[in-house]
């Protein structure tokens, strides 16, 4: 965002890696992929890459920290230094905080934490690759390690991001989109009820715009959700 | 080899109606909707619609048997580990009936530390899990080895009236106690056939006609 390019993002139509505004990038996902873990998920949109892992639920120390009537949600984002073109320095750093906490926000509304008093769920996700979106790839990822830890939820989670490059409104936004685009907007909802846990923007847009690209990014999660549906399935099939 | 599988159903996949439908085990009730909570395989027995999960930890409850692991020993009692985010704690009273000096004797007389032993839950207060000694069926295991299984697979394991069960003990010719929380000992001859059969009941569980599968393996 805010980074200025000669390129044209889009030429007749057409995207940079050749999409139409209102398509997906290819989609792939995988269950149970550690393990180690209770639960784990692989998920690929196009060049991002995120890997998830849920421990427990398990007893959480320090002590002080759990709570008597319900069980904690710890999440952790992370880049892999290898992700993304010139180096990240490993660690913790303001973004991935940000971005940890918001998982963890747009995560527990779906979680039946009273079933387990003073225990903690851990969810850990890498980024292997980034191309943009990372974080709606990241919480994909993170909704099917859930479900395969056998975690009580009261929907799946579905993420996609949507935004505004070049005037025309996308979704599903690849790493230079998102770079020099005008705005991108992550959104996670759950797919029975429509509720959103996440809905984050960055860059400028008008209402109008804002109310458009949440009924585009609604629409094409459906396509997300039902390739979910099918990791899982596909988990038990072999 | 049968490949036919059971339906899967995914969290927040809808089972049914609160109208004509009770909400069993794995299930919760919303705008009159019966929702699964689980990934796991839906059924539908007298009114009830319940969820079995494929995953999970193990949730202790009231009158259960467990196979636990003692990992301490208190000052009135023993901290047992029963493969579940919680411990338990079996007391004193509960575990022995003779009377018991407790300045004079050392308890690691009872259970010491790497003991397993077949116990009852026979309490769960919010996190506070007790157990019991008290009931015919329970005691020491001795000997033998221990495999762990998804806590939610131990009906499949036992199949129906114990029908799986027995057919692995009498083909093996071993002794098997299976724990509620999805840890099953095992002892007697032919132990590593009997491993072999437990973990591939774990793996195919969603699969129809296991018992015959189970039956081919045990027969070879």
């Amino acid at each position: 965002m805010g980074m200025k390019t000669d390129e044209k993002l889009i030429v007749k139509g057409k995207r940079v890696d050749g999409r139409k505004p209102d398509e997906i990038r290819e989609i792939e996902m995988e269950v149970g992929v550690i393990p180690n873990a209770n639960g784990s998920a692989k998920v690929r949109f196009g060049n991002t890459i995120a890997i998830a892992g849920v421990y427990g639920p398990r007893e959480l120390f320090p002590k002080h920290r759990q709570e008597a009537d319900r069980a904690i949600v710890q999440c952790r984002y992370n880049m892999a230094p290898f992700s993304v073109d010139e180096r990240k320095r490993p660690g913790p750093s303001r973004r991935s905080m940000e971005i940890s906490k918001v998982t963890r926000l747009a995560l527990e509304p779906v979680l039946f934490l009273e079933d387990y008093p003073e225990m903690v769920v851990d969810v850990y996700i890498e980024i292997l690759q980034a191309d943009g979106s990372t974080r709606v790839t990241g919480i994909n990822a993170a909704s099917l390690a859930l479900a395969d830890a056998g975690v009580p939820m009261k929907d799946l989670v579905v993420a996609l991001s949507g935004g505004k490059v070049d005037d025309t409104l996308v979704i599903d936004l690849s790493g230079k989109e998102d770079n020099y685009g005008e705005a991108d907007i992550p959104i996670v909802f759950l797919p029975r009820k429509k509720e959103i846990t996440l809905l984050q923007m960055d860059g400028q847009l008008t209402p109008e715009e804002i109310k458009n690209i949440l009924k585009n990014v609604l629409k094409a999660g459906e396509t997300v959700y039902k390739k979910q549906k099918e990791a899982l399935e596909k988990k038990y099939s072999k | 080899m049968m490949t036919e599988m059971r339906k899967i159903v995914v969290p927040g996949e809808v089972l049914g109606d609160v109208k004509e439908k009770n909400s069993g085990y794995g299930t919760f009730s919303e705008d009159g909707k019966i929702i699964s909570k689980f990934l796991g395989i839906p059924k539908d027995s007298s009114g009830y619609l319940s969820v079995v999960p494929l995953s999970g930890v193990y949730t202790p409850r009231r009158q259960d048997k467990v196979i636990g692991f003692v990992i301490s020993v208190e000052k009135v009692g023993w901290v047992v580990d029963i493969n579940s985010p919680w411990t338990s704690f079996l007391s004193l009273s509960e575990a022995v009936d003779e009377f018991v000096d407790l300045k004079r004797t050392d308890l690691r007389r009872f259970y010491d530390v790497g003991d397993v032993i077949y116990a009852q839950v026979s309490d769960v207060r919010g996190s506070d899990v007790q157990l019991s000694m008290k009931t015919p069926i329970t005691r020491k295991l001795r000997g033998g080895v221990t495999v762990k299984i998804t806590p939610s697979k131990v009906p499949r394991l036992i199949g129906k009236e114990g029908s799986m069960i027995n057919t692995i003990k009498e083909k093996t010719k071993t002794i098997i106690r299976v724990g509620q929380n999805g840890v099953v000992w095992i002892s007697g001859e032919k132990i590593n056939k009997a491993i072999k059969a437990v973990k591939l009941i774990e793996e195919k569980s969603h699969i129809v006609g296991l018992t015959d599968e189970i039956t081919k393996l045990l027969s070879d």
